[in-house]
């Protein structure tokens, strides 16, 4: 048993501010508005109203339900509350199903992410805020993402969402735009809410969040009643911008922040010049929800709790390492994604292992829940970390993690194999507010896109773009907060860059060279291609890890392993985030400047100026059109679908998880279904029909989630003894049926598997018809990048050369031997290509979709989710397609 | 330390501890509010009481849970949250919740419960 620690010793004074410094930041606001309202009880999970604030604009609202009452306020603020309807407890029950119907009423089919109109809702769903269960204090944000231009959901912890409930509200939106920068009060125990001007406070999420906490709590004690949500100054300029949730850690006496993280939704918030919003709450306790039956809750969290305490040492260890504990695991089983989902495994992987971190940075003995009474307790962090680069070099921080997909993005898909470089990048990429996923997935492509020679050391202004550079890695961060540098493009992600690598970063053509007027292309020299740089160096401060020591790593040996492979010419070891530094360019005055219509129909290899609202950084040197070979190439590796970056995990060996990614209503995360181990591991899933059944139940199941305030992790990330004897282990039905108790407790109602999914699916399929509302949400749109299905490149067929000459031998019956790898790959692609095309149809018929994956009318009526603005967005697309029902019944939605 | 001892040979399965206890703490004589327990066992009884290990306050989420100088582990009502995770921690099952009560439960070693013992099978250890 772990000794007993009331207190981490830290060093974070710096950034804890003084009580003057924090008076007179709060004299410098000015109030806009003020709100009072009446508390209320919460009844089955539901105060049944929500919160509107509009931050100032002008927009329509004509579309939203009214607001039952509301106070204006300067600079066009608007304070209201509308009512939370049965119809919304019933289609809709909460959290992600709440935020998709405020916004569905917020904006229109042409809503971009920064007009005034979209909105940031953040609901935390009828479970949360119970005490006696793990992960019961999600919220779930939603917004139109800068991303995908889609309806986006990101679930998050932290106590901002049982704080806003207990205050008394269902739901909080967040609509239109400012033109000062603002932070919202929420006061549960007093019932008020203000808008204020907040000129002087940081927008980094690690010093803001100390700031607020500190002004807003009565006083020490109270610091635990407080909960902000903020982002930080890279949201600024690119579009990865999260959000963090705080919560105050008493042991370490600092605050702690977890992020919604993907999708982009901190920029949405940043563009509103929302700084943050802060809730207070005192008085949490057991029956705060107000449960209809307090004793089904009890009894299944203390059930669980046994399990933790007594398993988890023996399963996972995330009272330990969290969900790192997975990182060498996924290394095991070639899943863990290297060099731009290039490969699945990489020699020097035991050095980023949850053994190091353990022992070498992650705070042991603490229990890290995001919310009370979270058992499992993975929200780990590593105390007393000494910054290397950046605003906050020198300052010892409190980093939040390392989850495993920060190791995965921000360490072996950028090749990366020191650990404190990705707690670097970890750091920042929260208080600077973005997506440490999207970071390391966009990354990677740019640093393939450099290394395959698509682009050069000019462009990126010598900024060294080749795998593993630490310093690089951060200061693509750091210029996402200046607003300037190659980084701001590498922020705008990896749709965005193609597009911009196509717009500008061409070769210019012999017959056009005279035009740059005798300037070199090239300034400076590229020192990667062809040049090999070791990989595995040791760094100094593992030298003494045990950790490593277990693994048997030596450096030495892992050099003469990779001589010669595909390994060997990747990574870099400097001491500096640059390598060479090109001037910026005079303009050249016989090269013209055109519209940006203009581009289209421009040549390839003409250089030209133009203006890039999206990305308005530039190094002065003219663009110059890729040419269409180079764009195709960049299609087959560039990591996204949707507009958004794959989540690390590598998934091509997995048929169904190609489908769990690409087939993701909001882009490819992996948070509607992870069925890798089932299908390839376990081959539980064999037929296309197994795998249609399990991305339909695992995405209704997930999505259950999202909608009532829970985290995912408790459902399997401890394993029941008896679980092995189940009917259908991988579904942990001992859990769910917790899950079942726990939703009886709170609301009354006694659910089974089917009306849990039939309660899901009605959001689910909602979504599918927003993202079509948005213009998405076809078959098209579900197509992967071509990496995601298999080796793309000599490289990495050479790599698994066995594996796949046997897949080639017996699954599609040809005879490898006496092909070359280029013929070997063109066959086994079409053959996965294929697979793929048959699980797409397989999926979209369970689904009750077409074949074009519109979702059919029979499918809404039969969820009762016939309400006629859904209707009226998949009609002219079933007609067209010939799947509109012809039958006497079905009249009544023509004139819908 | 301080702690109570107590020694299920002796007991006969009266039940006076566990009444003591949920009187002197919850005012009323209610065996599923005593923070001591005896059950029959093998033909004997077995008496199920903390021992003061300390094992539960790691894990406490609202850092309500501490050792106080002479060795009793004590909760903070005040500060709980009622999550249950003490109990949930306690594998050898000496920390209880009642659907009842806001708070779990657990000895603080007080000794009521040793002075209703008429079999003198508790005791106060120092």
């Amino acid at each position: 048993m772990p000794e007993n620690v009331l207190k981490v010793e830290t060093e974070y004074s710096d950034h804890i501010p003084s009580r003057e410094e924090i008076a007179a930041m709060k004299a410098k606001h000015r109030v806009l508005a003020t709100y009072s309202y009446e508390p209320s009880t919460i009844e089955r999970g539901y105060n049944s109203r929500s919160l509107y604030i509009s931050v100032g604009g002008d927009y329509d609202t004509s579309e939203q339900d009214p607001l039952t009452s509301s106070a204006k306020g300067d600079n066009g603020v608007v304070i209201g509350e509308k009512a939370v309807t049965d119809l919304m407890k019933d289609k809709f029950t909460g959290g992600k199903g709440f935020d998709l119907y405020h916004l569905w009423k917020s904006v229109k089919e042409d809503t971009h992410w920064n007009a005034p109109e979209n909105n940031v809702v953040i609901s935390p769903g009828p479970l949360a805020g119970i005490t006696q269960y793990a992960g019961t204090g999600k919220s779930i944000v939603c917004s139109i993402s800068p991303l995908t231009g889609l309806p986006f959901d990101s679930n998050v912890g932290g106590f901002f969402g049982p704080f806003l409930k207990f205050s008394g509200f269902d739901a909080l939106e967040l609509q239109g735009k400012s033109d000062e920068e603002l932070i919202i009060f929420i006061d549960g125990n007093a019932h008020t809410i203000s808008v204020e001007t907040a000129p002087d406070e940081s927008i980094d999420s690690h010093i803001l969040c100390e700031q607020l906490t500190e002004m807003y709590a009565e006083n020490e004690a109270d610091k635990m009643n407080i909960s902000v949500v903020a982002s930080g100054r890279a949201a600024e300029h690119s579009y990865i911008g999260c959000l963090n949730f705080s919560f105050f850690d008493k042991r370490r006496n600092c605050v702690r922040i977890k992020q919604a993280g993907r999708g982009g939704i901190g920029a949405v918030f940043r563009h509103k010049k929302i700084k943050a919003v802060v809730a207070r709450y005192r008085g949490v306790h057991g029956d705060s929800n107000n449960p209809v039956n307090k004793k089904l809750i009890n009894d299944a969290g203390v059930r669980f709790h046994k399990q933790m305490a007594q398993l988890d040492t023996k399963q996972n260890n995330m009272r330990k390492i969290g969900t790192a504990n997975i990182i060498e695991v996924m290394d095991r089983y070639d899943l863990l994604p290297t060099h731009n989902f290039q490969y699945g495994a990489h020699p020097e992987t035991p050095k980023i292992s949850s053994k190091v971190y353990i022992e070498k940075y992650v705070t042991q003995n603490v229990p890290d829940g995001c919310w009370y009474g979270c058992s499992m307790s993975c929200a780990k962090a590593a105390d007393n970390f000494e910054l290397r680069t950046g605003a906050y070099k020198g300052s010892k921080v409190c980093v939040d993690g390392p989850e495993y997909e920060n190791a995965g993005g921000l360490g072996s898909n950028v090749g990366c194999f020191d650990p404190h470089w990705i707690l670097e990048a970890n750091f920042y990429c929260d208080t600077y507010g973005v997506d440490t996923i999207s970071h390391g997935t966009m990354t990677a492509f740019a640093q393939e896109c450099y290394q395959r020679g698509l682009y050069n050391l000019d462009d990126t202004e010598g900024l060294d773009m080749r795998w593993g550079n630490g310093y690089a890695l951060n200061e693509l961060m750091h210029q996402m907060v200046a607003g300037d540098g190659f980084g701001v493009i590498v922020g705008k992600g990896v749709r965005q860059q193609k597009r911009i690598f196509a717009e500008r970063f061409g070769k210019v053509a012999p017959e056009y060279e005279h035009m740059l007027e005798g300037q070199a292309w090239q300034s400076v020299e590229e020192p990667i291609i062809d040049k090999p740089i070791p990989t595995a160096h040791f760094n100094k401060h593992l030298v003494d890890c045990e950790a490593l020591k277990d693994f048997g790593y030596d450096d030495e040996k892992v050099l003469n392993e990779i001589k010669g492979t595909s390994l060997e010419n990747a990574g870099a070891n400097n001491d500096s985030a640059f390598i060479a530094h090109p001037k910026r360019w005079e303009k050249i005055p016989g090269i013209p400047t055109i519209s940006r219509e203009e581009i289209a129909d421009w040549p390839a290899g003409k250089p030209y100026y133009s203006d890039d609202p999206v990305c308005p950084y530039t190094n002065g040197r003219p663009w110059v059109k890729m040419t269409p070979e180079q764009v195709a190439e960049m299609e087959e590796f560039g990591m996204e679908n949707k507009g958004l970056e794959y989540s690390e995990y590598l998934m091509k060996e997995s048929l169904a998880q190609q489908g769990g990614y690409a087939l993701c209503n909001k882009g490819p995360q992996h948070d509607e279904a992870w069925l890798i181990f089932m299908d390839m591991v376990n081959n539980q899933i064999p037929t296309f029909e197994d795998k249609a059944e399990a991305l339909h139940y695992f995405p209704m199941f997930r999505t259950w989630f999202g909608l009532l305030g829970l985290c995912k992790l408790p459902w399997n990330d401890v394993t029941p003894v008896n679980n092995k004897n189940e009917a259908e282990p991988h579904k942990f039905p001992e859990h769910v049926q917790n899950y079942f108790d726990i939703y009886e407790g709170v609301t009354g109602f006694k659910h089974n598997e089917a009306s849990m999914v039939r309660q899901s699916e009605r959001v689910y399929t909602f979504q599918r018809v927003f993202i079509l509302r948005m213009g998405s949400g076809m078959r098209e749109h579900d197509m992967p990048p071509t990496r995601s299905l298999g080796p793309i490149s000599a490289r990495e067929y050479l790599s698994r050369e066995e594996r796949y000459d046997e897949q080639l031998l017996e699954k599609i019956g040809v005879n490898p031997a006496d092909m070359s790898t280029e013929k070997k790959i063109e066959v086994i692609m079409d053959y996965r290509k294929d697979q793929f095309r048959q699980l797409v149809d397989a999926v979209y018929k369970r689904r009750g979709w077409t074949p074009n994956g519109i979702v059919k009318l029979e499918k809404l009526i039969e969820l009762e989710m016939d309400l006629p603005e859904l209707v009226r967005i998949v009609r002219p697309h079933l007609k067209a397609e010939g799947y509109w029902p012809s039958g006497t019944e079905f009249a009544k939605y023509d004139s819908m | 330390m301080k702690k109570l001892v107590a020694n299920s040979s002796k007991c006969t399965g009266c039940g006076a501890c566990e009444i003591a206890c949920s009187k002197a703490f919850y005012k009323e004589e209610n065996r599923e509010k005593s923070a001591i327990r005896v059950t029959a066992n093998d033909g004997g009884y077995n008496i199920s009481v903390c021992d003061q290990c300390g094992d539960c306050i790691w894990m406490c989420s609202a850092v309500a849970l501490s050792q106080a100088p002479n060795g009793v582990v004590r909760l903070n009502k005040k500060s709980c949250v009622g999550c249950l995770i003490c109990v949930g921690e306690c594998l050898r099952n000496f920390f209880f919740y009642n659907n009842d009560l806001p708070t779990p439960f657990k000895c603080s070693a007080c000794g009521i419960c040793a002075k209703a013992c008429p079999a003198d099978a508790l005791s106060i250890s120092e």
